[in-house]
């Protein structure tokens, strides 16, 4: 067997050839997106496979884990977990989609709308 | 699950990645794998409609008035707008999210198949031949060397490139880039990822109804996506599929025999020296998607051996993302450059630049044989969708795409005919 002498989850993460571009200021940010988004990755994961789970369980009652390997969601159910996958998406990038909401509509600081108030 | 789904609306959702068809040399997902496809094909959809569109209204709102400020002029080019655009915090985020989906796909991907790499790698070799040896429509040469625009970076990010490999003669490189690329174009290209072949498909049999190629090439095929439905089409027809690596090609080809493609001949070789065919071998010479992964000097000399090797009333096609030429905004061109920086694919800025129809003159064509025309992924409706273009494109991956094409020297053909 070739898994005691090649590492598959080692070799996974091999670094494509060319230098990676620089987004933030600090390059400790680069590093802690880049966990973040794996961990968003996975939540996202787990909750399709509990939602697998539950779907499985409706139908069957008891379950096993060949079950939820060999599952295929029919036409209603994968249009369901994608618009799950979408809420979820829309849920946690919450910030940047209101970055663009900032960009289409400038605002003043509060500060401001409080001096104005007290005038008012 | 909780009731996400209006019954009344249907939502932008990617297909899931169950969806995508097995071939014989298929990596097999599990649950948890086919889920994090399902993330990122619908996170990159997210990325494209919803959150693309602030790089526009960054650019419009601070950015442009800023540069304007400080130059007393509009930008000349894509560049100054990247060079400016990178500095505001808005983009800077998006395309690091961007970047990060790209890098999730190819680790998620490459997880997939480096975990089953024996069972993948055995199954490959029997449709390579099994213990009779190497078939003889799967021919390698180690003398190719790979060239130094395929070597520089590992294009899009993908870890080794085509040519790499983890163990001695595997197909781990034509495994990963197959199964994964589902995920970065949110099904796009379909149930094979062959949208693109099955488009050809459609297209030749409007354009030359009854029309019988005797011999295509098909120029820098990787895993033979687009060339497998032409070859499934024109069954009597011999199909060459040329690319410079070998792990792609071994891939290649048991894919195309498990599909039933038993007349394609993959052969390792670099287009710039097609010596080894004689002129006017082949009646359709093409490539699909690749001009953009050679570079300056090589593209010319790849259009040039093309020409020569096409026989008279022959096709030359070539399938690229639209050029940038004036007509393109000057952001838009930029927001098509993303890739060229962020995501490893170092010649895709000037090749987009070329007006390919003076690069099809200078190989030899008459400038009237030349003709453009948009092809669209074709791909089961059902099932997955059209790919969006306009204001929701993801540039770059979008499965439409602009071909060049000409037929060699049709006009004299038919007059000579007549």
């Amino acid at each position: 067997m070739t898994d005691q002498v090649f590492d598959w989850m080692a070799a996974a993460n091999k670094k494509a050839k060319g230098k990676r571009p620089e987004y933030f200021d600090d390059p400790e940010d680069e590093r802690m997106l880049s966990i973040l988004m794996a961990v968003v990755g996975e939540v996202s994961v787990l909750r399709e496979r509990m939602d697998t789970v539950e779907r499985l369980l409706d139908a069957k009652g008891t379950i096993s884990r060949d079950d939820i390997e060999s599952y295929t969601p029919d036409k209603e159910a994968a249009y369901e977990r994608g618009a799950m996958i979408r809420e979820y998406i829309y849920r946690v990038m919450r910030g940047p989609h209101q970055m663009v909401e900032e960009l289409q509509q400038a605002e003043p600081p509060v500060e401001e709308v409080s001096r104005e108030l007290k005038e008012i | 699950m909780s009731k996400t789904v209006p019954s009344d609306q249907k939502l932008d959702v990617a297909p899931p990645y169950n969806a995508v068809a097995r071939h014989g040399v298929s990596p097999q997902p599990s649950h948890d794998e086919i889920a994090r496809f399902d993330f990122l094909a619908n996170f990159n959809k997210f990325m494209a409609s919803t959150l693309s569109p602030g790089n526009k209204l960054a650019y419009d709102k601070r950015v442009l008035p800023a540069f304007l400020k400080e130059h007393g002029r509009e930008p000349q080019d894509r560049f100054e707008i990247r060079h400016a655009m990178n500095k505001d915090p808005f983009h800077k985020f998006w395309s690091a999210l961007k970047r990060n989906s790209m890098e999730m796909r190819q680790q998620n991907g490459r997880a997939i198949v480096l975990r089953q790499i024996d069972e993948l790698n055995a199954k490959a070799r029997q449709y390579n031949g099994g213990a009779q040896g190497v078939k003889s429509t799967l021919e390698l040469n180690p003398e190719i060397a790979i060239p130094r625009y395929q070597s520089a970076v590992d294009i899009h990010c993908m870890p080794g490139s085509y040519h790499g490999e983890e163990l001695p003669g595997d197909v781990s490189a034509g495994a990963n880039y197959d199964c994964g690329i589902f995920a970065t174009t949110g099904g796009g290209l379909g149930a094979l990822t062959d949208g693109g072949g099955q488009a050809l498909v459609d297209w030749i049999k409007k354009e030359r109804p009854g029309w019988e190629p005797r011999r295509v090439l098909d120029i820098g095929t990787t895993v033979g996506h687009n060339i497998v439905p032409l070859a499934l089409a024109f069954p009597d027809c011999e199909f060459i599929a040329i690319d410079t690596a070998a792990p792609i090609l071994r891939y290649a080809h048991a894919r195309a025999q498990s599909l039933g493609a038993t007349n394609i001949k993959f052969i390792q070789a670099n287009a710039e020296d097609l010596s080894r065919w004689d002129d006017g071998t082949f009646d359709w010479v093409q490539t699909t998607m690749f001009l953009h992964e050679t570079s300056g000097k090589a593209l010319p000399k790849i259009i040039a051996e093309g020409y020569r090797v096409l026989a008279d009333n022959g096709l030359m096609l070539h399938l690229e993302q639209p050029e940038y030429s004036d007509a393109m905004p000057l952001f838009e061109q930029f927001l098509r450059d993303w890739d060229a920086f962020n995501n490893n694919e170092p010649f895709w800025s000037s090749m987009h630049a070329l007006d390919m129809k003076d690069e099809m003159v200078k190989a030899g064509f008459d400038r009237d044989e030349i003709f453009e025309t948009g092809v669209r992924a074709v791909v089961d409706r059902e099932i997955f969708p059209e790919a969006p273009t306009g204001e929701d494109e993801d540039h770059g991956r979008a499965a439409f795409w602009h071909a060049y094409g000409a037929w060699k020297n049709a006009d004299q053909m038919q007059e000579a005919a007549e």
